[in-house]
């Protein structure tokens, strides 16, 4: 019962486990107060839970996945970057009218090392998605970062982006705004940077949304996250004239790290820790951090030119398609 | 004849001659105009690069017609005409992705939703994309990036301006995020385009959605809108799920953008190509020579050369 009062957002397929685990308390405290030895029956029962978390999430479907990277106790943008980071202080504003909340930057230091930092913002609770956006960044949020990003640049900080998005914002205001000039403006800007750029991956990769902080030397992806050209809900919708098929589309779509991987869009897949990034978002950050120091400098020993040189290369191999020139 | 027989024959005639004209508009014969209604001959129509004699509206045109109204006859050569579309993902919703392709080749003739190639405009040599929307709505997959980014390629190693008439629905479902990278792709060869300094103008037709206005058609330089044609990021049926309103009629028009400031002036059809022409000539004197002084060079220095060029 503890356990489920920690962990009120339960997946259908964490139930299982989850209620082995209650079991396992339950005894323990039995046991505790009727002063019986059962350690073994705990170290048995405890290897059984072991055995049921490797199953279920080494063998996730895309739908799953897909829950998993929406999952309200999912570590954010914030989360992650105060937990990687030191002298982190959020700025503010596109210097064009607006400050978007749903899509959050600042400065701070990785390791000792001056870094820019952005990403995605969802909210922790519905008040707080609300005022976020549920994560929907508006122009205004692509141009705040894009100020960041040149930013960066100009004072030599590499650059990290987090992306965490159900899409970019689908209003009124958004196109009077500009949303396709927006994210259109940071795809070219960001291979024109001099500074290293990792992106990262560490929920819901959402469409153009995403991608508008997502041009970089480096696309990693935490081994849960997804990443997608549209929602599997709108796909379904358009191509399956049926919402109800999204689980089918989100298979179809080819969604996960791994997919992603075999692709040649994502370099590095980030392992999350046994239960989810959810369930130990502190082990999750350490392992972010440890694969963003590791590539940072590895990006460092090369020159701004051949930097911006294999960014292009990156993005310019990817794509399948036959030659025709002769069969 | 009774007043009744009367009627009775004029219906009669007036149905026959109904069904006719009907024979005759899917014969391509006639043209309805989807806007006014008024008939007109498909060759009268084609003569005026498909824009209706009545009532101004611009109608589709494919990406064959669109060379014809743009490029000097006899100057046209495609580029990477044999790039066609595979399956990547073995993708199958209510029908397998291979039919559809196999569908459009079969209706289009043409291997994919784009054209690209070169030629000449007016006499002025150009590196010409053009996407055709009857080719699964001018979505973007592998093949749509790929031939627009050698285009971009093309362009920025001989110096050309490049120009990109738009028609599409957006990214290619069928080929998941391979679709969404090219977006990213094609972006990253305007950019090596503009570092050399190269003029590239994209003109936005009925309709240009989601990933592509995302990315290269509102990258121009300078960008044109042919009237009346949608031209958005979300589709207006989302935008009124989310918000539970109809919008105003003019949401996502031409007219609508060039007042939000996204594009820099609404072209006719009829003077497209004329107004291209002007806009790269006038443009020219700052081109460089070569691509090695591109990359170096400064506009005064390239201003310098086109004096000389003037003497000369
Ligand atoms: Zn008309």
């Amino acid at each position: 019962m503890p356990a489920t009062k920690n962990r009120p957002f339960l997946l259908d397929f964490e139930k299982p486990l989850n209620e082995l685990e209650s079991k396992i308390e339950q005894i323990r405290e039995l046991a505790q107060e009727n002063n019986v030895d059962v350690s073994r029956e705990i170290r048995d029962l405890e290897a059984k839970a072991e055995q049921l978390r490797e199953e279920i999430f080494s063998t996730l479907s895309p739908s799953q996945r897909l829950k998993l990277a929406r999952h309200p106790r999912r570590p954010s943008t914030l989360d992650y970057i105060q937990a990687i980071s030191d002298d982190w202080l959020e700025l503010h504003g596109d210097r064009g009218g607006y400050d978007d909340p749903a899509l959050v930057g600042g400065v701070g230091r990785l390791g000792g090392m001056p870094v820019v930092m952005m990403g995605h913002q969802k909210g922790r609770d519905t008040k707080d998605n609300v005022a976020r956006n549920f994560g929907m960044a508006s122009p205004g949020g692509y141009r705040k970062a894009i100020r960041l990003m040149e930013h960066a640049n100009r004072f030599r900080m590499p650059i990290l982006t987090f992306i965490d998005t159900p899409g970019a914002w689908a209003g009124v205001e958004a196109e009077e705004l500009g949303q396709g000039e927006a994210i259109a403006y940071n795809l070219r800007e960001m291979f024109s940077f001099d500074v290293p750029i990792l992106c990262t991956v560490i929920g819901e990769g959402g469409s153009g949304g995403a991608l508008g902080i997502g041009v970089g030397d480096r696309l990693l992806m935490f081994e849960h996250a997804v990443y997608t050209v549209a929602t599997p809900e709108a796909c379904a919708a358009i191509l399956w004239k049926d919402a109800g098929k999204a689980p089918q589309a989100a298979a179809a779509l080819k969604i996960t790290a791994r997919d992603l991987k075999d692709l040649g869009i994502l370099d590095i897949i980030l392992p999350e820790p046994s239960s989810g990034a959810h369930a130990d978002p502190l082990g999750a950050a350490g392992i972010l951090k440890e694969a963003l120091e590791q590539n940072l400098e590895t990006l460092l020993t090369l020159t701004p030119q051949q930097r911006k040189d294999l960014r292009y290369q990156k993005f310019r191999q990817i794509g399948k398609f036959d030659l025709g020139n002769g069969e | 004849m009774s007043l009744f027989d009367w009627f009775a024959n004029r219906e009669k005639s007036e149905t026959a001659n109904q069904q006719h004209q009907e024979r005759e508009i899917a014969d391509g014969l006639w043209t309805k105009c989807p806007s006014c209604g008024v008939l007109a001959y498909t060759k009268d129509l084609q003569v005026n690069q498909m824009v209706c004699l009545e009532c101004d509206h611009h109608l589709g045109v494919d990406s064959n017609e669109r060379i014809r109204q743009l490029i000097d006859a006899k100057t046209w050569k495609p580029l990477n005409e044999n790039i066609q579309p595979v399956d990547p993902l073995n993708f199958r919703d209510r029908k397998p992705y291979k039919d559809r392709l196999r569908e459009y080749q079969g209706k289009t003739k043409l291997k994919d939703a784009v054209q690209t190639g070169t030629g000449l405009l007016d006499g002025l040599p150009v590196a010409l994309g053009v996407m055709d929307f009857q080719f699964m709505g001018g979505s973007m997959g592998s093949v749509v990036g790929e031939k627009l980014c050698r285009l971009i390629e093309y362009g920025t190693n001989e110096c050309l301006t490049v120009i990109i008439v738009c028609a599409s629905g957006g990214a290619r479902m069928q080929e998941g995020m391979l679709s969404l990278m090219q977006m990213a792709k094609i972006s990253g060869a305007l950019e090596r385009h503009r570092q050399a300094r190269l003029l590239y103008i994209p003109v936005l037709t009925h309709p240009t959605m989601g990933g592509v206005t995302a990315s290269f058609a509102m990258l121009g330089d300078l960008i044109l809108a042919e009237p009346k044609a949608a031209i958005g990021f979300a589709g207006r049926r989302v935008i009124e799920q989310t918000l539970r309103e109809k919008l105003p009629d003019d949401f996502q028009t031409s007219e609508y953008l060039l007042q939000h400031g996204f594009v820099d002036a609404i072209v006719s059809r009829i003077h497209l190509k004329r107004t291209l022409a002007q806009l790269i000539s006038i443009h020219q004197p700052f081109y460089p020579i070569n691509a090695g002084v591109a990359l170096e060079g400064n506009l005064s220095m390239n201003h310098e050369q086109f004096v000389v060029h003037k003497e000369n």
